[in-house]
């Protein structure tokens, strides 16, 4: 009889995805067996040290310089330098999400009574405090999110993509206010996930009859012998490419986005827009760059159109919001366009690789932390009946509260990528590796290259016009009279802004650091 | 290494925090601490200047310390002739500009009470006008392209402000459109700018390294695109100039006085500099075009200004005809010209600068920027009328003011120049000539209605300039006569670094002609 070998896991490795979700597993137990008045007093610290245990097991192999060389768990997980950058990454922007969500007042006591129904108005009278289960919720998504970008084969990421959306399906659905958007938002992101998770499945199933593993070097390799004309291959890889683009927002397969970032609690959405899509970004080059990375001569024209897209895209229909949180999710497409410019700039040496890749990282963690900062000023301005969202509500707001004013104002120079902020130098590194890699010698792309930089620069002139009319209409506006009020901020909130201010700045004015740590995590590339 | 110039940008940005974090209620003190470290600015760079040497090294007073390795950045400040009387102008035009908008955001009040601008708050003004002040000298110091394209950037935003919330009734628009304008302008050069990087491949952005580092006549041509195109919309150049009107109207005249006077010279100022000795070939190919485009604008700047009924954006049009004459300098690749095109960019700020102030402090005494709403002005307030006739008879070009001596060798430079042989550039320099007349008319014409006549009745209640209003006119006024009689200081110092140019432009030297003052 033959017997099963035990699989090699390797824990030290591993330990910050294990850490992450052995939390939400004692959390969901807390849930079950907690009394409800303490829940919120375990949950908080539990998660908060979970993120930060998990983030400081990330330090010790970089610290250490243990990075490991070779795909872990018997080759399901890879946790190489760009996987360590990704997670310390998301670490930080899911604790800091965590301190936003720990305000009073986001969340809804009861999600399953019918809005403006008796139920409701009881669970508000005497809970009041609102679910307690979203934190094991978070701390699920955050555990996928780590395990998304890391996945060494398609399975792995499957399991990957689900763990992570799952639990945001229902977290969106959980605004206290305006309650029907809230709900509408998780139904069309939950309906319009299944249906992407669908078509990242079945494009695996495709690639597997192709190359007959899931792994993605094995892919790979495959690749390098047999035909690319494949029907099965071409089928594979757009059903794989759909999935993935679904879940960054690039055009044409963005709507979700602004639906589901409105309607959102907005801690929700600050996390979905950073952390979400550093994971999926990240999830992406593993993919083009690992798994079909002999096949760039068909999948790079393909990815050239998205990446124009998505840009004019995002760009122009932010001009016509008036709501903040979607013309910020109009901003999150666009910058999902910007960096898609970063992903094809693969084809060149090692070394000029590992400095797009150092690019797309760098502008991955400038980004995001800015957006964390914005959606927290969100949070604070504030109408009776819940956040001000539209425009036309902010008008004045530099005349009522200059700092926070001024804060958002900077926020959104950043994303604009003015200099002396750190979206300047994230544009600049993913544009100046986009024309470095169309250098090169035999690559047709070359003259392509350097015209979707210039469609780059013209999206970005055109998405200054919208984040410059925020400013026009908070600093040039006379304020309304009946204005919203700015909500006193909670310590967290106010450590939250402060730190991506100070990210902000700190990057804007000396890069060199930050880039230091993205070239060393990135210049051994990805495991193979 | 030299500290002098990273300490002549320090201490206006730390100025401006000082300003700033000052307690509430202290508008007086932020004006004081203002004037105070603009005028410690002016020292200093007197201080540094009078150790220049025009027969030196090209770029003196040079540092460089490492910024960004990753990018190949360096923080790299040295200053060429241009350069430096560019830096001085700035410096003299702040503590003159500060001076001038001393009560612009603490609610103005005319004679008869109406309201001219609403209180706004003082510090930050100030504070702005300290950060710009750190960045125009950035921007003009800067060796590392990099760091150039970093402040050409940057200094649009406290700009954006200063127009946006101090300026008149149509101030966000006109903010708002300065802001697209120049933003698109900047990007295209920022591909530029990464362009030259990747295709001269020697992993730095030091301005004398990469001289001569793009051969290829293609990709020479693409790049020069990029950046002429930023430094048009800067400039202004026709057909790219329709933002520099609202902006220059709608902003305070101060500020005004600092867009037009200095913000806008880094247009011309990048084209002598980076257009033409980074793209030598492309720059001598391009060069019928631009002459084109260049007396379109004299002309067109000249004639539109004539129809304006706004005292600030008349002056915003006569500009737009000032700066065509500078670009048609930079291209016509003479050494007379060239050189006329730099002195003109100091004399141009002097003049423009001058009537600027002068029909700030008119609009500030009557509430209204129209010229009709005037009339009789010499009768009521001799003084304000006199220093305007002069700033006006600067900006005619009147031959012993300074911008006389710029705008001839400028025409002489072209009118002779042999750089395209076929005599094209004669021509363009007898058309450009008809604008004097033209320049006569609009600015006559304007003083005239304005200052002449009956007197109409609201300004029966002006007063004359108050002695802070004398101090703001007057040393513009002197510096205009006085560069008007002997330019020689200026055209000692930027003649070498045009020289240079020259050279590195490949101009056969024996066009590189010597004098041609004008006196």
């Amino acid at each position: 009889m033959n017997t099963i070998p035990a699989p090699t896991i390797e824990y030290g490795t591993l330990a910050p995805l294990l850490v992450v979700f052995g939390a939400a597993i004692i959390g969901v137990l807390v849930e079950a067996f907690a009394p409800r008045y303490l829940r919120k007093a375990i949950h908080v610290p539990l998660t908060l040290l979970s993120l930060f245990g998990a983030f400081a097991l990330v330090l010790v192999q970089v610290l250490r310089g243990q990075v490991a060389t070779t795909a872990s768990a018997m080759g399901a997980v890879a946790v190489d330098g760009p996987s360590l950058f990704i997670w310390g990454v998301i670490l930080v922007l899911s604790f800091v999400c965590v301190l936003l969500i720990n305000d009073e007042g986001h969340f809804v006591a009861s999600a399953a009574a019918v809005p403006g129904s008796a139920d409701e108005e009881e669970a508000e009278a005497e809970g009041g405090g609102g679910h307690t289960e979203v934190y094991p919720l978070v701390l699920f998504a955050v555990g996928g999110m780590l395990l998304f970008p890391a996945a060494h084969d398609l399975l792995m990421m499957f399991v990957a993509l689900e763990v992570m959306s799952l639990p945001l399906y229902l977290l969106c659905g959980l605004a206290r206010r305006r309650r029907l958007l809230s709900q509408e938002a998780s139904m069309k992101y939950f309906l319009l996930g299944a249906f992407s998770s669908a078509f990242f499945l079945y494009g695996t199933a495709m690639i597997y009859g192709y190359a007959g593993t899931v792994s993605l070097p094995g892919i790979n390799e495959a690749l390098a012998k047999g035909s690319g004309l494949d029907p099965l291959l071409m089928l594979g890889l757009a059903l794989l490419g759909v999935g993935l683009l679904f879940k960054i927002g690039a055009a044409p397969f963005h709507a979700w986005k602004p639906d589901v970032y409105q309607g959102a609690p907005t801690p929700i959405t600050a996390l979905m827009a950073s952390g979400t899509l550093v994971a999926a970004v990240g999830a992406v080059l593993r993919v083009f760059w690992v798994g079909l990375g002999n096949l760039d001569w068909n999948w790079r024209p393909i990815i050239w159109g998205v990446a124009a897209l998505t840009m004019i895209v995002g760009s122009i229909l932010a001009i016509t919001q008036t709501d903040i949180k979607r013309m910020l999710a109009y901003s999150s497409i666009a910058h999902a366009g910007f960096l898609l410019v970063g992903v094809m700039a693969t084809f060149g040496t090692a070394a000029q690789n590992a400095v797009s890749l150092k690019a797309i990282l760098f502008y991955l963690a400038v980004y995001s932390i800015t957006t964390v900062g914005a959606f927290a000023v969100v949070t604070l301005v504030r109408d009776p009946g819940g956040e001000a969202g539209h425009l036309s509500r902010w008008a004045g707001l530099g005349k009522r509260s200059p700092m926070l004013a001024g804060v958002f104002a900077f926020f959104l120079l950043a994303f604009a990528g003015i200099p002396l902020t750190s979206g300047f130098f994230g544009k600049y590194a993913v544009f100046a590796a986009a024309l470095n890699s169309g250098t090169q010698p035999g690559d047709s792309m070359g003259g392509w290259m350097a015209g979707l930089v210039v469609v780059g620069v013209v999206a970005s002139a055109i998405a200054a016009f919208f984040y410059v009319r925020v400013i026009v209409l908070m600093f040039f506006s006379e304020p309304a009279a009946d204005g919203p009020a700015i909500a006193v901020p909670s310590t967290g909130t106010v450590a939250v802004i402060a730190v991506s201010l100070l990210v902000t700045v700190g990057v804007g004015l000396y890069p060199e650091s930050l880039l230091g740590v993205a070239n060393d995590a990135a210049h051994s590339l990805f495991i193979r | 290494m030299s500290p002098w110039l990273p300490i002549l940008m320090a201490v206006p940005v730390v100025g401006a925090i000082v300003v700033a974090l000052l307690p509430k209620g202290s508008d007086k003190l932020a004006k004081q601490v203002t004037l105070a470290v603009s005028l410690l600015v002016l020292v200093l760079t007197g201080v540094m200047a009078a150790g220049f040497k025009p027969s030196g090294e090209r770029f003196q007073f040079t540092a460089a310390y490492d910024w960004i390795p990753s990018f190949g950045v360096k923080f790299g400040v040295g200053v060429d002739g241009v350069a430096l009387v560019l830096i001085a102008l700035s410096v003299v035009l702040v503590p003159i500009v500060v001076l001038a908008s001393w009560h612009d955001a603490d609610g103005v009040k005319t004679a008869d009470g109406t309201l001219i601008t609403p209180k706004r708050s003082v510090k930050t003004y100030f504070s702005l006008l300290l950060v710009l002040e750190t960045m125009m000298i950035g921007v003009f110091a800067a060796t590392d392209i990099f760091l150039f394209y970093v402040f050409f950037e940057a200094m649009l935003i406290p700009m954006y402000f200063m127009i946006g919330s101090y300026g008149g009734a149509q101030r966000s628009y006109a903010a708002v459109k300065f802001l697209l304008y120049s933003l698109f302008g900047g990007l295209l050069m920022l591909v530029a700018v990464i362009g030259l990087y990747v295709v001269a491949g020697s992993k730095t952005f030091m301005f004398p390294e990469l001289v001569g580092a793009i051969q290829d006549p293609t990709t020479q041509k693409w790049l020069f695109g990029g950046f002429f195109i930023a430094f048009a919309i800067k400039a202004p150049l026709w057909p790219v100039h329709t933002w520099l009107p609202d902006a220059a109207a709608q902003a305070p005249a101060g500020a005004a006085v600092l867009l037009v006077g200095v913000l806008d010279k880094v247009g011309t100022f990048g084209m002598l500099r980076f257009c033409l000795e980074l793209f030598p070939d492309a720059a001598k190919a391009f060069t019928m075009p631009i002459v084109v485009l260049a007396v379109i604008s004299i002309i067109y700047g000249a004639i539109v200004a004539i129809g304006q009924t706004d005292m600030k954006r008349l002056i915003a049009y006569t500009s737009i005809s000032h700066f065509g004459f500078i670009v048609l300098g930079v291209f016509a690749m003479s050494a007379t010209a060239q050189s006329g095109a730099a002195l003109y960019m100091v004399n141009h700020g002097f003049a423009t600068g001058a009537l600027f102030l002068a029909a700030g402090f008119l609009i500030a005494r009557r509430g209204s920027p129209f010229i009709g709403d005037y009339g009789g002005v010499q009768k009521v307030a001799p003084l304000l009328a006199g220093f305007f006739l002069v700033a006006g008879l600067a900006g005619l070009s009147l031959p012993g003011l300074s911008s006389f001596v710029s705008e001839f060798m400028v025409m002489i430079g072209t009118y002779s120049s042999a750089a395209h042989g076929s005599g094209a550039l004669t021509v363009a320099a007898v058309i450009a000539a008809l604008a004097v007349i033209l320049a006569a008319v609009y600015i006559l014409w304007m003083i005239q209605r304005a200052m002449n006549g009956p007197t109409a009745e609201p300004v029966k209640l002006f007063k004359d300039l108050n002695a802070r209003e004398v101090w703001v006119l007057a040393p513009l006024i002197a510096l205009i006569i006085g560069f008007g009689f002997f330019p020689k200081p200026l055209l000692d110092v930027i003649n070498p670094s045009v020289h240079q140019t020259l050279t590195n432009v490949q101009v056969p030297t024996s066009t590189i002609a010597e004098k041609g003052t004008g006196q």
